[in-house]
């Protein structure tokens, strides 16, 4: 049947072209991979199985009118983690394929995965580890948490929010779709020219790497734009900028390096996707071109890029620490100034990324000190954590867990930084293993090991009630043992000069280490079945873990003195901050909750535009990815169309009456009579 | 007002705080201008690398004609003007004086983008295209890319002139009306860097 499709597709190429572009069957990767047949299969039984139950207990109409298209900062802050959890799922299936690949490929053996194979997963791994699991996770965080912290309603543009987040869905969906149809980049995953360009990577996988990213990108770049916006202007009176809490902090200083660092990326993409479609010679070999300055600029970039996703991780630990040790945070100016010093050096280290590049003494010797120096403001924090908790009551919840777990690890991890920054150390030690355990060391142990201290934290607050503890503390173990053991063996391995991105090997010798290198990702495995065991089994115990008080943990900041799960209008008057730990303040100040005089309540309303015209950035996306001309234009019209015909629409808003306030704080004081 | 802010009893309002609608969006805007002036950065940066980059193809000097450029620079200049003239009226509110100055501005966008347009063509036609070399290349994306921003600030000076003219001068389009002169103002910056850095120094270069 295959044979006769190609033969009919051969006789009519011209109109074939026209209509699909570069798509045809031999696109249908998943047809002649048997890993990827059955990949297929499973995603495909899984997906008709998600859509039945949907269907089933007729749950479309629910998601679309209170999901899909809420304004609702606290929903698209969980749908945000939502993704991010699931594209962990992806990230991850890759990572244990790499390790079992390089676990075996050892004495001729070739290993199971064909080199054109291997070369896809590891740019995949690390393009959805870092945009569409660490990204949309953070943004998540930022968005779900801040509005609550500085007491406000919602962000400073609700609508422009659920845009945002439709954007890095389909950013995801393109990187998802190059797993079935076409191949995605072979380039790893800052897709450095000139491999890049089209003379070296003629097919689609550098161009769904672009469209992927331009589109998410946008995404975040407004995002940021929002929650900058809203943590300036939408504070609660008497938040001055240094009664903020940390995490609000360390949410302002993330959001500025977004708006300042993501267009770069953007621009960048734009001149590779000029080289790529219109012929260019940016980053070419040939007519002037400089692949170097794609290097640099990307890196202008990716380095704000690290801090971005860690800086959130700082808040949150900073947030966690002086709770469940029942103090003040130790320094909170200097934490402050930490952050704004480490938000500023983040733009002045980008070429330690490429010492190698040959830019001279003077320019390394610059680069290797600006990068140390970052050690300081960094140290000065887990200092702060150190002393907040020395003589304090430290209560072992799992997000203090989490937090001692980071502190241990991430100190590990900055040290072998500190010592990469060292620019001779640098040429022995660059693209080497480890290069590649550093970085998992700072961003599992930092980034990864914070997001599970705030689920942990705030899952209470945002469906009122707590996490299962048992299996949390099995994710804990297994994730924290089962990362010193995929790890520490890469640093080994690194020493003696293994480089990354191979996939196979001639020294025996080494295979032992990758061999436990294995062990752990399988242990790490364990770690993400139980968290995901733990929120099941929560779910499914809910009532005996329900939290009616609103503040399980003995909070400090605001996003504490309203109910769990939060209202739409999150606070019924609008709270007044008289110190930093607001809600702290208020507790030991005699504060009597309101229980009248309720008024009516301005907030956004709820509209698709954001989905539909994320759902043709998607089509636009996938039409240039196979040079389908006329859907490209087609979606970039309909795009335009509807982002014009959104403008028409002056009636933004609607009003909670006075009357579903009161109703709704009138159940709430209730349930605090009874708890 | 019995509840005020310094009293330290006091932990709510008693009743909402006037929130002017959409306060933050221009503080959003500037923001997000800032965001879009990083993207020329990088361009002009490009373009700073590149620029001499003339691959044996034609110099800056052989190909990019001054005195067009001129004329060109002086359109944009009078549209900037000419909005600065629209949102003076739109102070006095005089809706339709407004609209006919936001009109002429239309008019010196439109004959700018004109004047761009038939620049490339000729450039193109000489076989310095933006194939030709990565001096052309970056030529080509920072002047284009500062032409598409002016055609998307045509689109939207259309929409608004629209919205204007459907639902007069309401808060909600005073505000609109704002973004855009912001963001017409910043692309008459921009257009003096590349008019400097691009045209000026690089025929002398």
């Amino acid at each position: 049947m295959l044979t006769t499709l190609n033969n009919f597709i051969a006789s009519h190429q011209a109109l074939w072209t026209f209509v699909f572009g570069r798509l045809g069957l031999h696109s249908l990767a998943f047809l002649y991979e048997p890993i990827l047949f059955y990949t297929f299969i499973v995603v495909a039984l899984g997906g008709i199985g998600v859509v039945g139950a949907l269907t089933y207990f007729r749950l479309w109409g629910y998601l679309w009118k209170e999901w899909f298209t809420t304004i609702d900062h606290k929903r698209i802050g969980i749908m945000y983690m939502v993704l991010g959890v699931i594209m962990l799922l992806r990230g991850f299936s890759d990572a244990i394929m790499m390790r079992l690949q390089q676990a075996i490929a050892f004495n001729g053996s070739e290993g199971y995965l064909p080199a054109h194979h291997f070369d896809q997963i590891f740019t995949a791994h690390g393009v959805i580890m870092i945009f569409f699991v660490a990204m949309p996770l953070v943004t998540g965080l930022m968005n779900f948490v801040v509005p609550l912290q500085i007491g406000a309603r919602d962000v400073s543009f609700p609508f422009l929010n659920n845009f945002s987040f439709w954007m890095t869905v389909s950013g995801a969906l393109l990187v998802m779709a190059s797993l079935f149809i076409g191949e995605f980049a072979r380039t790893g995953w800052l897709a450095y020219p000139p491999l890049a360009n089209l003379a070296y990577s003629p097919d689609v996988g550098v161009d769904y790497y672009i469209w992927a990213l331009q589109i998410a990108g946008v995404g975040t770049l407004l995002s940021g734009v929002n929650l900058v916006a809203t943590i300036v202007k939408m504070r609660a009176p008497g938040m001055t900028l240094m009664r903020m809490p940390i995490f609000t902090w360390a949410s302002l200083c993330t959001n500025i390096l977004i708006v300042a660092a993501f267009p770069v990326l953007t621009a960048v993409l734009a001149l590779l996707s000029l080289d790529r479609y219109l012929g260019f010679h940016f980053f070419t070999n040939t007519l002037g071109g400089n692949a170097m300055m794609y290097i640099n600029l990307i890196w202008i970039w990716g380095h704000p890029e690290v801090y971005i996703l860690i800086l959130p991780l700082f808040g949150v630990y900073s947030e966690v620490t002086p709770t469940f040790c029942g103090k003040r945070l130790f320094g909170y100016s200097s934490m402050v100034y930490a952050t704004m010093v480490i938000t500023i050096l983040s733009y002045l280290v980008w070429l330690h990324h490429f010492f190698t590049m040959g830019s001279g003494a003077s320019v390394n010797s610059f680069f290797g000190i600006t990068t140390m120096i970052i050690s300081i403001p960094t140290g000065a924090k887990i200092f702060n954590w150190l002393f907040t908790m020395y003589k304090g009551r430290i209560r072992f919840e799992l997000p203090m867990m989490w937090t001692i777990a980071f502190i241990l690890t991430f100190v590990l991890g900055g040290m072998t930084g500190v010592l990469l920054a060292v620019p001779p150390a640098d040429f022995v030690l660059h693209n080497s293993l480890f290069l590649v355990a550093h970085f998992h060391n700072v961003i599992i142990g930092g980034v990864l090991f914070g997001l599970f201290a705030a689920i942990n934290y705030w899952f209470p607050k945002a469906f009122g009630f707590k996490l299962d503890r048992f299996w949390g503390l099995v994710s804990f173990w297994f994730w924290v043992v089962g990362f010193y053991a995929a790890f520490m063996p890469l640093y080994v391995l690194g020493l003696m000069g293994v480089t990354r991105r191979m996939r196979v090997f001639d020294d025996p010798s080494l295979q032992i280490w990758f061999v436990i290198a294995g062990i752990g990702a399988g242990l790490i495995a364990i770690g993400i079945a139980a968290f995901l065991i733990q929120i099941a089994v929560s779910i499914k115990n809910r009532e005996k873990l329900r939290d009616t008080t609103g503040d399980p943990w003995g909070g400090r900041t605001l996003e504490w003195s309203t109910s769990s799960p939060v209202p739409a209008y999150n606070f019924a008057f609008t709270p007044v901050v008289h110190d930093t730990d607001a809600w702290w303040d208020m507790k030991q100040n005699g504060y009597k909750r309101p229980t009248k005089g309720f008024n009516d309540i301005h907030m956004p309303s709820n509209t698709g535009a954001g989905m539909i015209m994320a759902g043709m950035s998607l089509v636009c996306g996938f039409a240039l990815v196979w040079h389908i001309w006329w859907l490209a234009a087609l979606a970039f019209a309909g795009f335009v169309t509807v982002t014009i015909g959104h403008t028409f629409n002056y009636k933004r808003g609607h009003v909670i009456s006075a009357k579903v306030v009161t109703a709704t704080e009138d159940a709430r004081t209730r349930l605090l009579k009874g708890a | 007002m019995a509840t005020s802010l310094t009293d330290r009893s006091t932990f709510h309002l008693a009743h909402e705080p006037h929130h002017a609608d959409g306060g933050s969006t221009l503080l959003g805007f500037w923001i997000y201008l800032m965001s879009d002036c990083l993207v020329f950065a990088m361009l002009f940066a490009t373009f700073g690398v590149l620029g001499g980059s003339y691959a044996g193809g034609p110099t800056a000097k052989e190909v990019l004609e001054l005195p067009l450029v001129a004329v060109n620079t002086a359109m944009l200049l009078m549209s900037s003007i000419t909005y600065g003239f629209a949102m003076l009226a739109m102070d006095r509110n005089r809706m339709r004086l407004m609209l006919a100055w936001l009109a002429i501005t239309g008019v010196f966008g439109a004959c700018f983008i004109g004047i761009e347009l038939s620049e490339f063509h000729h450039l193109v036609a000489d076989g310095a295209g933006p194939q030709r070399s990565a001096f052309l290349s970056s030529f080509f994306t920072l002047v284009g890319t500062h032409g598409l921003h002016v055609t998307c600030g045509l689109v939207w000076l259309t929409t608004l002139m629209i919205q204007v003219i459907r639902y007069g001068l309401t808060q909600a389009n005073r505000r609109r009306l704002l973004c855009l002169s912001m963001f017409w103002h910043f692309l008459d910056v921009i257009w003096i860097g590349v008019f400097t850095f691009v045209y000026l120094m690089g025929t002398i270069r």
